[in-house]
């Protein structure tokens, strides 16, 4: 096969990729005169905004990993009933529709939640307040510690039997195997987790828009929100989202430098129990780390459930405003997904082809070109999008179309990450077979790639979907009566303090999400045990 | 030395039952087909697992509530016998202090333990940076400083070259020889039980069926399967 017919499509793709990036970019230069970063510097608030920014990222960096080390070496040692699912809730959580997380911690925490409500039974007051940098805290803390903690637990597990076997040997203690076997193996994967884990809470949008907001808990990504949306100060957004853009590219630049991933290896989770030495006091120290870790991350998800099904569900699900919602979402998540997978997986042909003459830098730029979204945050690329057809088009009638685009861009980094182990393999397998045999083009794809590595590409696009579905910082800009998702409705109903309404659309968009998550990734996987 | 008292164990379907006694300054080779239930022995005596019923005794007294670290035996595996980021030092030391907190004599202990077995020159180096006989070395290096009387091996050989086996097998008899060590061994040649063990044993299906002086490991075996294992391996 020559591997011009094959360098094609990744290039197509990636050159529509720079096309929509760099309009965006050109239009926030063209509304921010100057380029002033002084401006900024000499702006007490945007100062404020800044160092907020970094501020919680950093905390809820240092809580959501520090916090997951010992729940993931907890997890590493113990077998429990419902093990399983816990690890699937963990799953869960990061791709989980960030409102409706919010939604259930507020029925916990927040201020008629649940605590409050059992305190107030005792004539207590609640302590704390959700809003500002307690509920940011806690959001990103539900939402990034069970993921690193899993990210954490694959190393725990890739150590092999005999180091557990040599440790109980030779009587080394908890303590000191912990910092002379499982200590260096975890540190490996550290700089790699921290660094993902800021990245995420440091370009977090929905969250600190639900629960922080006021002019002291106000992050870069919010502001420029503000600023468009509220004070129509395009020239401020507009700043504002070229130094979250450069923000986002250093510290993606120093996270590459420093954090050298660990290729993980799928889970396989040995049925061979790892044998330790084992006592009381690590067993209460075990069992204390795995129930504040559930207590942490299922109770939220169960009050969406619960409090889901309640006498305002009849009004919602009658009224055609939430119809016209799901409907919005369906079309976004389902197109969004679309356009990530057929997207990334031309842009892994491409990038496999050239990997297989040995073309390493050029396949991981391509591949890196397809993430680039981590650099700029979606309401970033929409803040831009926003400016350059603002003038062009009526920008509301194409609301849906530009959070299509700006999704399917938000997922392709996860549809890259999915499925460019997989099909690379499956070129060095099967390559120079397929070509033996004259097979190329779709049919290759449909009767070996599909055939062969269907369950990747299937959660590929659950993923994404799930993601589209939930996401709001697309759509927050372009929002508008006839084009509202899900998201965006159960935002205005927090933001109307409607709980009741709220939680029916949040079990709603939970059941969407997750559930159709799990419900296509069996349909699929199922089927393809059968053939 | 060791001696196993109608040991029984289950693990899923498979059933084990062992019954021997082994004497104080033997070497045995641990034969067997794959999955009889050779490593299963050699976790029950190490402790890994516990039996179901039956005791197990290490110089007259009964190990069963011995934690695995208090037992008088030093292992070694197939692979893996050393922790990828220690240095050969540090693998070492772990078999004096399980802290790694080494006093002045332990840590001369080590360098002439590893004169002995002729790796002194790699102290520093990590395990990644050893062949896979040097790495061998270094663990057998550690299982001689924790300086116990029975030495367990699992295949720690298997995957060297058969020089190198061979050199290993010796290393492993000359310093059980002045150490006074017992040794159980398994393997899956022939040569190496012919070449170092004074005795052998057959595990077949999850038992002992047979026993006895290493030659009396020949073709003329009055146990069939054992007589198609060694017409098979020679």
């Amino acid at each position: 096969m020559t591997s011009k017919l094959q360098s094609l499509p990744g290039l197509i793709i990636a050159g529509f990729i720079l096309l929509f990036v760099s309009g965006a970019f050109s239009a926030l230069l063209l509304h921010s005169p100057g380029f002033d970063l002084a401006v900024l510097w000499s702006d007490p608030y945007y100062r404020h905004v800044t160092a907020f920014s970094f501020y919680q990222s950093f905390l809820s960096t240092l809580l959501s990993v520090g916090l997951a080390i010992p729940v993931a070496h907890a997890l590493s040692r113990r077998s429990f009933f419902g093990k399983e699912l816990l690890l699937k809730l963990f799953a869960a959580t990061l791709v989980l529709p960030v409102l409706v997380g919010v939604f259930g911690l507020l029925a916990i925490y927040g201020n008629s939640g649940l605590i409050s409500q059992l305190l107030g039974f005792f004539d207590y007051k609640l302590p704390f307040s959700i809003y500002g940098l307690n509920g940011i805290l806690l959001a990103h803390v539900f939402f990034n510690l069970p993921f690193a903690a899993r990210l954490l637990l694959q190393p725990l597990q890739s150590l092999p039997v005999e180091n557990h076997k040599l440790s109980v040997h030779l009587g080394i203690s908890h303590w000191n195997k912990f910092k002379l076997v499982e200590w260096p193996c975890l540190r490996q994967q550290l700089p790699h987790v921290c660094g993902l884990v800021f990245m995420l809470c440091f370009t977090s949008f929905a969250t600190v828009m639900a629960l922080g907001g006021g002019p002291k808990s106000t992050t870069i990504e919010l502001a420029i929100y503000q600023a468009i949306k509220f004070d129509f100060d395009l020239q401020s957004g507009a700043l504002l989202a070229l130094w979250q853009m450069i923000l986002c590219g250093t510290l993606a630049v120093i996270i590459q430098r420093f954090s050298r991933p660990v290729p993980l290896t799928s889970t396989t989770t040995s049925s061979e129990p790892v044998p330790f030495c084992d006592s009381k006091s690590a067993r209460c120290w075990d069992l204390l780390w795995i129930s504040a870790a559930a207590a942490l991350v299922i109770p939220p998800l169960l009050m969406v459930i619960i409090n889901g099904l309640n006498a305002q569900f009849l009004a919602v699900v009658t009224d055609i405003f939430f119809w016209s919602a799901v409907k919005n979402s369906l079309l976004v998540a389902v197109s969004a997904a679309f356009i990530a997978l057929i997207g990334g997986v031309l842009i892994l042909i491409t990038s496999r082809s050239w990997r297989l003459i040995g073309l390493q830098f050029r396949a991981d730029k391509i591949e890196l070109l397809g993430a680039i979204i981590l650099v700029t945050p979606g309401l970033v690329i929409s803040t831009g999008i926003f400016l350059l057809l603002r003038n062009i088009t009526d920008l509301f009638s194409l609301a849906l179309l530009i959070v299509i685009a700006v999704n399917a861009l938000m997922a392709l980094p996860y549809v890259i990450k999915t499925l460019a182990q997989p099909m690379l393999h499956i070129a060095q397998q099967y390559d120079k077979l397929c070509s033996s045999l004259g097979m190329s083009g779709f049919s290759r794809f449909y009767l070996i790639e599909w055939r062969a590595i269907r369950v990747p590409i299937v959660h590929a696009f659950s993923i994404s979907f799930v993601l589209s579905m939930g996401d709001l910082s697309a759509i927050a800009l372009f929002g508008s009566q006839d084009s509202t998702t899900l998201p965006l409705y159960l935002f205005q109903l927090l933001g109307s303090y409607q709980m009741d309404s709220a939680a029916v659309v949040s079990l709603f968009l939970l059941m969407l999400s997750v559930a159709l998550f799990a419900l296509i990734e069996k349909i699929m996987v199922k089927n393809n045990v059968v053939k | 030395m060791i001696k196993f008292c109608s040991v029984k164990y289950q693990y899923q379907q498979e059933q084990f039952n062992f019954d021997i006694d082994i004497g104080t300054g033997n070497i045995v080779a641990v034969l067997g087909a794959s999955g009889a239930g050779k490593s299963t022995l050699l976790n029950l005596a190490a402790g890994f697992i516990n039996p179901l019923s039956g005791d197990i005794q290490i110089a007259g007294k009964s190990v069963l509530d011995v934690q695995p670290h208090r037992r008088p035996l030093a292992m070694l595996f197939q692979e893996n016998n050393l922790f990828a980021h220690l240095n050969v030092a540090d693998n070492i030391g772990l078999g004096l202090d399980p802290g790694l907190k080494l006093t002045r004599d332990q840590k001369a202990k080590v360098a002439d333990i590893c004169r002995q077995v002729g790796i002194e020159k790699l102290l520093p180096r990590l395990p990644q940076q050893l062949s896979g006989g040097q790495k061998q070395r270094v663990a057998l290096a550690r299982c001689f400083v924790q300086n116990k009387p029975l030495l367990l091996l699992d295949e720690p050989f298997s995957a060297l070259d058969p020089v190198l086996r061979e050199e290993m097998l010796t290393i492993v008899k000359k310093l059980a020889g002045k150490h006074k060590v017992t040794v159980l061994m398994v393997t899956h040649h022939i040569s190496d039980a012919l070449n170092a063990a004074s005795h052998y044993l057959f595990v077949e299906q999850g038992k002992i069926s047979s026993a006895g002086e290493i030659n009396n490991l020949n073709a003329e075996n009055p146990n069939p399967s054992l007589r198609h294992f060694v017409q098979a391996g020679l």
